[in-house]
């Protein structure tokens, strides 16, 4: 089976186009029991991330908090972008979506997909 | 405000850009931005925030290590530096999306005003660098009255 087949984006409009989303770059690694998705979404805590597994359709959100520590009025020069983080992925059926696991850690989201267990590879002893 | 920057050639892969980064990049250019195309490595965006007391430098640094990131300050230019590493956990793992930018990575940034350089602070959480540099006294705004005859 191909890879992008397991864990397909899919092109999922944003709900909230005045202010659009950043799509945040990842990877995707296959382990024996897993698929790992590690997203880039700097500045967002783990109170803006928002993780949802609808119609086998994983979407990730990432809200940034407001800058409090200093005013936006003293930015003179800016690079990064304000909009919050989105992206959303179709899962294959090889995807246990409830045993769906996340963590967050300086801006990584890692999120482990659990590969159902009967589509692990099995080792067959000989008696 | 003078920006420089200086990459080594990295090996990550990147699939081919998309049209709204070109989008991105045709106006970055047009409107003065300096990061370099997608194509020619990791370019972590910089902020920069400027009050009568500090200047504020943030840096988006996602999937660093605290040991990993290097700041600098020589001649009021301010050098953040470091190296993503691939974390070792997947190296052997079959690969099937690798959108993220590993390697090398310095940007440097012209301070506005002098600043009290052994007061500088520096914090890393939620993978943003803010750096913190108060400013000297010579440098903080002075309030000049004005006399009326």
């Amino acid at each position: 089976m191909s890879a992008v087949c397991q864990t397909q984006e899919c092109e999922v409009q944003a709900t909230a186009p005045e202010r659009g989303y950043i799509t945040p770059e990842v990877n995707i690694f296959e382990t024996q029991d897993n698929y790992v998705l590690q997203a880039e979404v700097p500045g967002v805590n783990k109170e803006g991330l928002e993780i949802t597994v609808d119609n086998n359709v994983l979407t990730l959100i990432g809200r940034r908090p407001q800058n409090t520590e200093i005013p936006p009025t003293d930015l003179l020069y800016r690079e990064s972008r304000e909009a919050d983080f989105r992206r959303s992925f179709e899962l294959d059926r090889t995807i246990d979506s409830g045993r769906i696991g996340a963590k967050l850690e300086q801006g990584i989201l890692t999120v482990t997909l659990p590969k159902v267990e009967k589509s692990k590879p099995r080792q067959i002893t000989v008696s | 405000m003078i920006l420089t920057k200086w990459q080594l050639p990295n090996r990550s892969c990147r699939p081919a850009s998309t049209l709204q980064d070109e989008l991105d990049q045709l106006f970055g250019q047009a409107f003065g931005r300096t990061r370099e195309s997608v194509l020619s490595g990791w370019s972590p965006a910089l902020d920069l925030y400027d009050n009568a007391e500090k200047t504020v430098v943030k840096a988006e640094l996602p999937g660093l290590k605290k040991e990993d990131i290097n700041i600098s300050l020589q001649d009021g230019v301010l050098t953040v530096s470091g190296e993503r590493k691939e974390e070792k956990e997947f190296e052997t793992a079959e690969t099937y999306r690798s959108e993220r930018l590993l390697g090398r990575f310095q940007r440097s940034i012209r301070l506005p005003s002098p600043v009290e350089t052994d007061k500088i602070k520096a914090t890393y959480t939620d993978g943003v660098l803010t750096v913190t540099l108060p400013k000297t006294e010579a440098a903080k705004p002075k309030n000049i009255p004005v006399n009326v005859n």
